[in-house]
């Protein structure tokens, strides 16, 4: 057994899972789908004295769609999202990301509240959300809040939520049937995580553009030059190279010259594909 | 220690675990199941690959303890499964294994491929087994063997049609 010792509890509702989360004088962590956690815990860079199973919280698994908008419980699996079990009105978008992350077996436990809560710098979901203009709601202490996932993602690892926060699910906008978006991603490997994420959207042809780079910096950010760029009919690529430059040099301070290589033609791909649909 | 019971591979057991247990490593000290392989151990590379209420699941990135009330099937629980059996011989057949550590992961994920995808092409067996590492064979006959069981299964379908 790699992990330290800690104790186990499975409360019974979200109300109960936040008390136990918040409990003085106690390091707590909620367990989830556990696919980055239970790592951690080996390698004791997570040291909980109590984990809170959150994995069975009906509540969280939620999953409804509204003229305006999908609710995606927090709970919900990569796997069921590649699957198309939850609404898919982002023309493919969610479920192609979904099915680049990691592996089939990690996909079947690993959940979207999860890897948002997690915020690594080069995950999936954070970047994808962004573009899709994503809020979200978080239960804690305090009661409940509603946050969009730009105010929600503070650096790397580092989120707004505090001791007894437990994020509920995401309300995600629906797009209109024009919706279009170019997803591309640098891996050494199927599954790895990212040297560089890109995601771009628009709500129509050369309008409502919104792009955002992950993996490059401390957490995702929009890049409104590159967007704004996109959104000139017939922008040429020399135009656009140049607003990525632009961009990477607002946002990103520590790149090498081959890391803003690798953005640039990463995020141009995400352009082209997006425009090519 | 926490008390849990997991349905594993058919059979009720109930049994105390400590809550830090992963799953792979309750299956191979306390049940004695050792076919559920360890390599990474951090989800890389797909050797403890067992079935979680009939997911393709990582043992290793499981906790025993949120086991409890679970379903949990082994290897050793797939021996009279018909496509197991047809994996089985055409991995022999294709020669789909050198040392055989990787195996039984490849073998899990292998089942969980053909029970998605009807016929998978080789491009969709690569990119489903991209979670399976494996350091003898180059994955080309492991591919092949896959590929082979997909048709396999497919003229049994349409011959009992």
């Amino acid at each position: 057994m790699k992990p330290a010792p800690f104790d186990y509890v499975r409360p019974k509702s979200v109300a109960e899972a936040s008390v136990a989360l918040g409990r003085r004088g106690a390091s707590t962590a909620a367990i989830a789908g556990g696919q980055s956690l239970v790592p951690m815990l080996a390698l004791r860079v997570a040291l909980p004295e109590i984990l809170v199973d959150i994995s069975r919280l009906e509540d969280l698994k939620i999953v409804t769609r509204t003229p305006d908008s999908v609710w995606l419980g927090a709970l919900t699996t990569h796997a069921a999202i590649e699957d198309g079990e939850t609404p898919d009105v982002f023309n493919g978008l969610m479920r192609r990301v979904a099915g680049q992350i990691s592996y089939r077996a990690v996909r079947n436990h690993g959940t979207i509240g999860g890897s948002v809560a997690l915020a690594d710098p080069a995950a999936d979901w954070p970047a994808c959300l962004l573009a899709l203009g994503t809020s979200l709601r978080v239960v804690g202490r305090n009661g409940v809040r509603v946050q969009s996932i730009d105010d929600f993602l503070k650096g790397a690892y580092e989120t707004t939520l505090i001791t007894g926060d437990i994020i509920m699910g995401f309300d995600i906008p629906s797009p209109p049937r024009s919706f279009r978006w170019g997803f591309a991603k640098v891996a050494r490997k199927s599954g790895a995580f990212a040297h560089s994420l890109a995601v771009a959207v628009a709500a129509a042809k050369d309008s409502s553009v919104r792009v955002v780079l992950g993996a490059a910096g401390a957490r995702p950010r929009s890049l409104v030059a590159t967007a704004s760029q996109l959104e000139i009919p017939n922008s040429t690529e020399e135009q656009i190279r140049a607003a990525i430059t632009a961009d990477l040099n607002a946002y990103f301070t520590d790149l090498d010259d081959y890391q803003k290589r690798m953005h640039t033609a990463n995020v141009l791909r995400a352009a082209r594909n997006m425009r090519a649909q | 220690m926490t008390a849990v019971t997991i349905e594993l591979n058919g059979v009720k057991i109930t049994d105390d675990v400590e809550p830090r247990q992963s799953l792979a490593d309750f299956l191979r000290d306390s049940c004695g199941l050792t076919a559920t392989h360890l390599g990474c151990e951090h989800g890389a590379c797909g050797a403890c690959t067992v079935v979680l209420d009939g997911k393709a699941t990582r043992s290793c990135l499981t906790l025993a303890v949120m086991c409890d009330g679970r379903s949990v099937q082994t290897l050793e629980g797939l021996r009279i499964d018909p496509v197991m059996e047809m994996l089985r011989r055409l991995f022999h057949e294709n020669h789909a294994l050198q040392c055989g550590f990787c195996t039984p992961g490849m073998l899990i994920m292998a089942r969980d491929i053909l029970r998605r995808h009807s016929r998978p092409d080789i491009a969709t067996v690569q990119h489903e087994l991209s979670g399976q590492i494996c350091r003898c064979t180059g994955y080309a006959n492991i591919v092949k063997a896959i590929v082979a069981a997909g048709h396999e299964i497919a003229n049994v379908a349409t011959s009992e049609e």
